[in-house]
């Protein structure tokens, strides 16, 4: 048996072949097939005009509220509609409604709905997310989401590895966004352009899921095919407390093909802002010179999660945001949003005038709740920087981890957290 | 696979994301008329008032980058272009732009030598790229194996069709 990595394992386990090389062309088995309010009502006359009736079994496939909800107007209350009847019609419980929902790539980990070994197909690009928990996930359109929810499988090609790994410690006010930042910045936008992101090391064995899922969310901003990280003691953990039913473990062998490897040593790395309109475009925070703001925004399937606002609640609290900023925070789910409250880090923020929005990616796609204007400038933890991504085209955004944020929050201008504290 | 194209180039650079191809503002909508007539508007105001009905979408690296929105290859169909040739194309615009029987091919050298306005011929049937005003063609790159029949077969949902059916 050849030696794979990580991810030409899970592809040939799905595929019903003994070994898989990059290049090669497989129809795998989907384990699940995910997808939003954003993108399942396209799919569904697509799926019909297939000559599909029902769909490949039920329970692996998951619908999500999150991208334009609360209904923002009656266009996309109709596609939530659509995407509604359709969970009715065909029977699908992994239906996840408004109150009871979150962003797609937060919710489902929450949910027990992803496990190592796993192969996921979701109409979103960020569904790389999930390889943090050892699954190979990738992101498709709405064609490929009907084809998916028909046949139960889809083709692949096999992807070339990169292997990523991490050396050193990270400093305080550090985390999984700084890692991924500097990495993309290295390897530019295209730097992994139809391959396959597989983050390792010592920084990474050390690091929680929460940061790992930030890494591996951002790993299409490198154009990578998917982002993995081999499951080990904290995934187990994490896995344990959710996954209801059974699954593998895969893991890269020793003397697996890698297209390149890259290693980092990261023990002097330093709070990072992606400048626009690139996430490659990188620089410290503290040497971007006085930026003023008028916008942040803490929330997105990227940093949205209850570790996310510990730390920005930490820089906020007892102090205020700055006069003319907004701040706006999102929790990613529900959960995320229970906790917020439970902990009392809601009434800090709340306490520093920032407002808190239910669970949606909202400012993130420039839909709602938080749209920017002509000529404004953003600090966003969300993963895409590009022209008018979120709302007029002449506004800018830049993008950095949750310290920098809560920091730049108080200073009304770009910041970090060391100025603060 | 089809007669040959003919149409005008439209060039753009590298990285052009699938924001400024459709903005998410317009993804509640499907039709690919509106879409079209909102194609690249954040990227280039002149865009739509440049563009004849056939012309051929000539650009750089990674084009289609950013999100999975089956809106980006649909506005471009809708905004009247014949094709797109690319030094490269971002994986899930790549599938999408497949699936939806967008032409899309992707040559370096002739991404390197074409100006706006320059007379492009595309021949479907070999992956023959001519810029006639320059005078000089170059093989686009093979597509893998089931890319071909998918776009033998008109699209992936006869592909599906067929599938299922061999299936049943």
């Amino acid at each position: 048996m050849p030696s794979m990595t990580l991810t030409e394992k899970i592809l040939a386990a799905h595929s019903g072949v003994k070994a898989v090389k990059p290049g090669d062309l497989v129809f795998a088995k989907l384990d699940l097939v995910m997808s939003t309010d954003i993108t399942t009502a396209m799919s569904i006359p697509i799926f019909e005009a297939m000559g599909a009736v029902r769909v490949f079994d039920p329970a692996k496939i998951v619908l999500v509220n999150d991208h334009l909800v609360p209904a923002k107007d009656i266009a996309s209350a109709e596609m939530s509609k659509k995407m509604r009847e359709f969970a009715r019609e065909h029977d699908i419980q992994n239906y996840y409604e408004v109150g009871r929902s979150g962003i797609c790539h937060q919710l489902l980990p929450e949910e027990g709905l992803v496990a190592p070994g796993d192969l996921i197909l979701g109409a979103d690009s960020h569904t790389c997310t999930y390889g943090a928990l050892g699954a190979f996930a990738a992101g498709i359109g709405s064609t490929d989401l009907a084809a998916s929810w028909a046949l139960g499988e889809n083709w692949l090609r096999v992807p070339k590895t990169i292997k990523v790994i991490y050396k050193g410690r990270l400093p305080e006010w550090v985390g999984g966004k700084d890692l991924i930042l500097h990495t993309i910045s290295d390897m530019g936008v295209e730097g992994a352009r139809y391959q396959s992101l597989e983050f390792s090391g010592e920084v990474i064995s050390r690091l929680p899921m929460a940061d790992r899922f930030t890494i591996c969310n951002m790993a299409v901003e490198a154009g990578a095919k998917n982002g993995i990280i081999e499951p080990d003691e904290i995934t187990l953990q994490y896995v344990k407390e959710r996954r209801k039913k059974k699954y593998r473990l895969f893991k890269s062998d020793p003397g697996a093909t890698y297209s390149n490897i890259l290693e980092y040593e990261v023990s002097h790395l330093e709070p990072l802002v992606a400048l626009p309109p690139l996430p490659s475009q990188v620089q410290k925070a503290r040497e971007v010179g006085r930026i003023p703001i008028h916008q942040v925004f803490l929330g997105s399937c990227t940093n949205g999660r209850i570790e996310d606002f510990r730390i920005a609640a930490k820089i906020l609290r007892r102090r205020k945001v700055a006069k003319g900023l907004r701040l706006i925070l999102i929790p990613a789910t529900q959960t995320v949003f229970r906790m917020l409250v439970l902990e009392g880090l809601a009434s800090h923020f709340i306490d520093a005038g920032g407002l808190i929005g239910p669970p949606t990616c909202g400012p993130c796609i420039g839909s709602h709740m938080g749209v920017m204007a002509s000529g404004e400038r953003v600090l966003s933890t969300s993963n895409r920087n590009f022209v008018g991504r979120m709302g007029d085209p002449t506004s800018e955004i830049y993008l950095s981890g949750p310290a920098v944020a809560a920091a730049s929050a108080i200073l009304g201008r770009i910041a970090d957290p060391r100025e603060v504290l | 696979m089809g007669e040959k194209i003919r149409g005008h180039a439209i060039t753009y650079g590298d990285n052009i994301n699938t924001d400024v191809i459709i903005p998410a503002r317009y993804c509640t909508h499907f039709d690919i008329g509106y879409l079209g007539e909102h194609c690249m508007e954040d990227l280039d105001r002149d865009f739509l008032k440049k563009r004849r009905p056939g012309d051929i979408l000539v650009v750089g690296r990674n084009f289609g980058c950013g999100s999975s929105r089956e809106n980006a290859p649909l506005a471009i169909k809708g905004a009247g272009m014949s094709c797109i040739v690319a030094k490269s194309f971002a994986r899930i615009f790549y599938r999408n732009a497949i699936n939806t029987g967008l032409l899309i091919y992707e040559c370096e050298e002739l991404v390197e030598i074409t100006r706006d306005g320059d007379l492009i011929e595309v021949d479907p049937e070999t992956g023959l790229l001519s810029n006639l005003k320059r005078s000089k063609s170059f093989a686009s790159a093979h597509f893998p194996e089931v890319v071909r029949e998918i776009i033998a077969l008109g699209g992936m949902i006869p592909f599906v069709r067929k599938r299922l059916g061999e299936k049943r």
